[in-house]
């Protein structure tokens, strides 16, 4: 596991592009963290001098680095603020996700028969669903909270790890070790906690990061037309969402949350895909 | 043997929809709103609300609900809406054009730029184009579709004011929010065709081609891009679901008076049978979009097992 990880951190430093994802995700955590000592102000104290005489927001200045929303509250207190929640539904959505479909994956895999066959097809049956329409529906007719917007990111992701996973399975229980396991008298169980789940900690960590880009910018969309995290609590996408209106005016209101989200998403993709290269060699020959 | 493969997979499909529309039927049947509240109104008494409810059999139980509800779809009959009071299928009929439009303009667009920057990358392996590409292919996967075309609705709309901010009719308007869907599905075009390209170009046939002396031009897009392109066509079809969730966002963000559009418009208000009618439209097009992503796929490699 050691051995693991120093390979991780010499790959991301060898690699520019890995290390500058490695540092986004880094400071992404940070923001998310430290947000209360990082952020000039409370993120939802409208200031008497945050909108300008006419009644419109404040555009970045000395008081408010990247100036203020439409109800004059602080733009980067809120993008910190906002940090906080995307990082966490992003984590929170995808440990469930990762979680369900490592469970199903595995049984599916292991098990095999007609439990396997069952678990497989009801995965086919939720990625012939449109992902995205199924979260909206739900988020909206369920009147979200940050836990169902959790829920319902963790219920439409879960399915690409349940594949992965079952695939791998399968791959790993038919070699010679585990047969040899198997022939000692070991359990069912023991087998699968102690010799298959440690081979596939790479493949869930790898697609554990790439699903996190997947959950934040769900999240970031459910949040945009009004049916995810709800204001006033900050999000990047509910950001957008409220200020749409004054896109016109005080474009920056739109388009910094717009490139946060995009930024954050593609550290972790570009993160995921290091990942991969790291622990499955064979990938790198082609790319 | 092609004959039964293909009966197979159409069978599974059928299955599948029909998964789709029991799953669906139950999660709308758990929603806390009450359409037969919704269509009485407001100011109705509990006993006209009785009736409508038994006049739309939203008295009987679950299953019964449902076999109602297939017969009325296998004599093409969606029902109507609850809100418009109008029949689904004339609804959503009337919505299809606009986002077939859309989509085969985003097709469009992923094909000219994803294939095109893939066969520029595939040409200098590990070297700048390429690896700009490639990060570039990144952004286009990490950049959610209401991003992406509200970005472009400031920078070509508002700002150099050359295409309107939204709406529907003349080919202008289906510019950005094509190029909104089609930005971001040209990430994976362009990393499949790259890495096909880069298998097609190192074969023998390639060399014997330089060496009779064709051209680079025509060795490139003659000889390997037509081997390189039917991975291409099969993503196409597994494309299609992106496509369908895409719209909602891209239509709401434009205006554009599609389906997705009207999804929305029915979540918001609740209307059952039209986010039933939509959903099966969208898994009907991503069954037969992974339909032909098979059938290409046969085509591509003639050792898959017809299974």
């Amino acid at each position: 596991m050691v051995a693991l990880a120093n390979n991780v951190v010499v790959h991301l430093a060898r690699h520019k592009v890995s290390t500058a994802a490695a540092l986004v995700v880094l400071a992404m955590i940070v923001a998310a963290v430290f947000a209360p000592w990082l952020a000039p102000h409370g993120p939802n104290i409208q200031f008497d001098n945050g909108l300008t005489n006419s009644g419109l927001p404040v555009p970045p200045g000395r008081v408010f680095p990247l100036g203020t929303d439409l109800m004059g509250r602080d733009l980067l207190s809120r993008m910190l603020y906002g940090a906080r929640t995307s990082l966490v539904v992003g984590l929170a959505a995808n440990a469930v996700a990762v979680f369900i479909g490592t469970v199903l994956g595995v049984v599916a895999g292991f098990v095999r028969g007609i439990m396997g066959a069952a678990i497989m097809r009801f995965t086919d049956l939720m990625l012939a669903f449109p992902a995205l329409i199924l979260a909206i529906a739900l988020a909206a007719i369920l009147h979200p909270t940050l836990w169902i917007v959790i829920a319902v990111i963790a219920l439409v992701n879960w399915t690409w790890v349940c594949r992965v996973v079952y695939t791998q399975t399968i791959a790993i229980s038919e070699r010679e070790y585990i047969e040899a396991v198997r022939s000692l008298g070991a359990s069912p169980l023991r087998v699968v906690l102690r010799h298959l789940l440690p081979h596939l900690v790479p493949t869930v960590i790898v697609w554990g990061t790439l699903g996190i880009a997947t959950a934040v910018q769900l999240e970031a969309t459910l949040s945009f037309l009004g049916v995810g995290v709800q204001p006033p609590t900050p999000s990047w996408g509910n950001i957008i969402f409220e200020n749409q209106a004054y896109f016109s005016t005080a474009p920056w209101l739109v388009l910094l949350p717009g490139i946060a989200i995009v930024v954050v998403a593609l550290a972790f993709n570009l993160l995921g895909d290091a990942l991969r290269d790291v622990f499955d060699p064979t990938s790198r020959s082609r790319s | 043997m092609i004959g039964r493969y293909l009966g197979r997979r159409l069978l599974l499909g059928v299955l599948l929809l029909l998964g789709v529309t029991v799953v669906t039927f139950i999660l709308l049947y758990l929603l806390p709103a009450d359409p037969a509240r919704m269509i009485a109104g407001r100011s109705a008494t509990a006993a006209a609300v009785e009736r409508v409810r038994e006049q739309l059999g939203l008295n009987l139980p679950l299953y019964q609900q449902y076999l109602h509800f297939l017969g009325r779809v296998l004599h093409g009959d969606l029902g109507r809406s609850y809100m418009q009071r109008v029949d689904v299928s004339t609804l959503v009929g009337a919505r299809i054009w606009p986002t077939l439009q859309l989509m085969l303009a985003s097709i469009g667009f992923e094909l000219l730029l994803g294939v095109t920057s893939g066969i520029i990358a595939s040409l200098r392996p590990r070297q700048a184009v390429d690896r700009i590409a490639m990060v570039l292919t990144f952004v286009g996967v990490s950049a959610p579709q209401f991003v992406v075309g509200i970005m472009l609705l400031y920078v070509f709309a508002m700002y150099f004011n050359w295409f309107p901010m939204g709406g529907y009719g003349s080919p202008i308007h289906i510019v950005l929010p094509a190029l909104s869907l089609g930005l971001l599905g040209s990430g994976w075009y362009s990393r499949v065709t790259r890495s096909e390209m880069l298998d097609v170009l190192s074969q023998d046939y390639i060399r014997t081609a330089r060496a009779k002396g064709a051209g680079p031009w025509r060795t490139v897009m003659i000889h390997a891009l037509r081997n390189a392109a039917l991975p291409v066509v099969a993503m196409i079809g597994m494309d299609i679901g992106y496509f369908m969730s895409g719209v909602v966002v891209v239509e709401s963000v434009f205006g554009w008076p599609g389906i997705g559009q009207l999804m929305w418009q029915a979540i918001q208000s609740v209307d059952a049978p039209i986010i039933m009618a939509i959903t099966m439209v969208s898994a009907i097009a991503i069954v037969m979009g992974n339909l032909l992503a098979d059938i290409v796929a046969l085509f591509v490699d003639p050792r898959i097992k017809l299974r």
